[in-house]
């Protein structure tokens, strides 16, 4: 598969590649100094670069297609993950994944959206837009982790829920508004990260928790900047203002207090270096688990009804 | 033809299409049947001919369902802020602004408390006349005291939804609505306290994926627009054309998402029937 590169990656990405061509050859040659000039460039530039990110940027870094994806997540972070299919009422959707698994010697549900990596897969995994069976799938896991007190900790990265006649059919609102109502209750710990693309109902559909978490190089948000923008600016073209105006990258959203906490991601983003980015996903979750445990559930969920009931801004006038 | 002519200039056909109309006289989006305000009225705002469901308000709703005199608006003083200084074609606290003065409503839902047949109960109706009746903080904020409200006086809830979806111009904080509205649902359930959800053209997007979808009891009213998606977002993504009758009250009745469509004249004691069912 061809390496994607972004426009402002490029700069980096062409002189680390010429570093490592340099280092082919520098056996040969004395130019020790020179790599070591250059690599003092590269850092300032990854610095400069990353430091600085707009809005739009991170949206791009966010659907990055090498970046890790839910099941690349389960793979890296646990052992003898099992998966579970189908909502038991119409069928599987290969757009939302879920099952038990081995964290840290603990078994733990992990449900969360898939994307797919090439046009096949892609289109296997519907791009990553669910049906309502997926989040009938997603609620019958989330019941079944409640029935033996298992936590769970799903995964948000999704372009939306699917828009469509066989989605509307069955009922995509009704699925949505079900697992917001059942999951604000469920008996067990929840933990939301979101990992990719948090768009809109789609991905809150399987994001109320205890704590919600976000990776550094995400967004999260009511709509996609491409679509806010040909709403509201009647064109597709004011994608970068309308990402700078939803205010939707993880410092925004823990300013505006919806969310917990920022997962820091591997200089250049998750897909630069996936295990790391693991690693920190993995260490986060772990921190916050253990946390949650030591909360009673009917406190817990007390808590969680509280959180929610708290965000948006309003004023008695 | 004289007196028809004349009348023609008080037919209100222009912005917001499908609202009451200010003139005398007003014509049936479906059929053409040029109708005079008073029987209008008098019909429920429907036509007598086609039961063409106008678009109404609030202050209608109220009037329909509740025994005169019973209501009581609560939380008048909730307010929109602009938390995320939002501007893009105008800043979102000007279109606040031009909002309130054009409808003279201060968002786009109204909570309050009365009685239907003598039935005490919390009510919270929208109005699509403001942005939409787009959901905001406020919104949601308002849907949930109405249930806390419904939950500590024990009172059945009635929510008549009517919303284009989330306010965009409230991102992240509009899209939590939908879990905090939601939550405070379930705590509803969990107290046995019935709520009846009233769908209304149209209800879609955030506002459907949420409250509007939860209730004990779902009525919609006849020909309604109600989804998650809009038909224009739908047919972008497949590329054709949407079979008749789609997303419509009939449609979502068929499929088994509503429990009945119910004429607006039939609403009030279609709710008093159900009422009377879980209080007995
Ligand atoms: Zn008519």
């Amino acid at each position: 598969m061809a390496k994607v590169i972004l426009d402002f990656e490029r700069p980096i990405v062409e002189l680390e590649q010429k570093i490592a061509d340099m280092r082919k050859y520098a056996d040969n040659l004395d130019i020790a100094d020179e790599i070591a000039l250059l690599e003092e460039k590269v850092d300032q530039l990854r610095n400069s670069v990353y430091s600085n990110l707009t809005r739009w940027q991170r949206v791009q870094l966010a659907r990055h297609p090498e970046r890790p994806y839910t099941l690349d997540y389960i793979q890296m972070m646990t052992e003898n993950f099992v998966e579970l299919h189908g909502d038991r009422f119409f069928g599987d959707d290969k757009a939302i994944v879920g099952g038990f698994a081995t964290f840290e010697n603990q078994t733990v549900m992990f449900i969360g959206h898939q994307k797919g990596r090439d046009t096949k897969s892609n289109i296997y995994r519907n791009f990553g837009m669910p049906h309502p069976e997926g989040y009938r799938k997603a609620l019958r896991l989330m019941r079944l982790a409640e029935k033996f007190s298992k936590p769970i900790i799903t995964f948000l990265d999704t372009p939306g829920a699917y828009p469509g006649i066989g989605a509307e059919e069955r009922g995509q609102a009704e699925a949505i508004a079900r697992n917001l109502f059942e999951m604000s209750r469920l008996q067990v710990p929840i933990i939301v990260v979101i990992i990719g693309e948090g768009a809109s109902g789609g991905a809150l559909g399987i994001g109320v928790g205890d704590r919600i978490l976000m990776m550094e190089n995400t967004w999260y948000s009511v709509i996609a900047p491409e679509s806010c923008s040909s709403i509201l600016w009647r064109s597709w073209d004011y994608k970068e203002q309308a990402a700078e105006a939803l205010k939707l990258t993880a410092k925004d959203l823990l300013e505006l207090g919806v969310i917990d906490r920022i997962i820091p991601e591997p200089i250049g983003g998750a897909h630069r270096d996936p295990l790391q980015a693991a690693a920190l996903v993995k260490k986060v979750l772990l921190e916050e688990l253990k946390a949650l445990k030591k909360i009673s559930l009917t406190r817990l969920v007390q808590e969680r009804i509280e959180k929610f009931s708290k965000m948006g801004a309003w004023k008695n006038g | 033809m004289a007196w028809f002519k004349r009348s023609k200039e008080n037919i209100s056909s222009e912005n917001g299409k499908k609202d009451i109309p200010d003139g005398l006289w007003t014509k049936c989006e479906n059929c053409g049947e040029i109708i005079h305000k008073k029987q209008l009225e008098e019909n429920f705002y429907t036509c007598a001919k086609c039961n063409y469901h106008f678009r109404i308000g609030s202050k209608e709703y109220f009037e329909i369902l509740l025994d005169d005199g019973t209501f009581k608006e609560t939380e008048k003083n909730i307010r929109s802020v602009d938390p995320l200084q939002f501007v893009d074609t105008k800043p979102y606290s000007q279109r606040i602004e031009e909002s309130m003065k054009k409808t003279g409503l201060t968002e786009a839902v109204r909570t309050g408390t009365g009685k239907i047949n003598g039935i005490p109960i919390v009510i919270a109706c929208m109005d699509f006349s403001f942005i939409g009746g787009s959901m905001g903080s406020v919104v949601g904020e308002k849907v949930a005291r109405a249930v806390d409200l419904a939950r500590k006086k024990k009172h059945p809830l009635i929510i008549i939804s009517s919303s284009g979806g989330a306010r965009m111009m409230e991102a992240a904080l509009s899209l939590m609505q939908m879990a905090k509205t939601s939550a405070k649902l379930a705590q509803l359930a969990e107290a046995r306290i019935p709520y009846i959800s009233v769908l209304t053209d149209p209800t879609t997007g955030g506002v459907t994926a949420s409250f509007a979808m939860l209730g004990d009891v779902h009525i919609a009213e006849p020909g309604a627009l109600i989804g998650f998606a809009g038909p224009r977002v739908i047919r972008q993504t497949i590329g054709k054309d949407l079979p008749k009758g789609f997303q419509r009250s009939e449609f979502l009745l068929e499929k088994g998402f509503i429990d009945m469509v119910v004429h607006r004249k039939e609403l009030k004691e279609t709710i008093t029937k159900l009422l009377r069912h879980f209080a007995s």
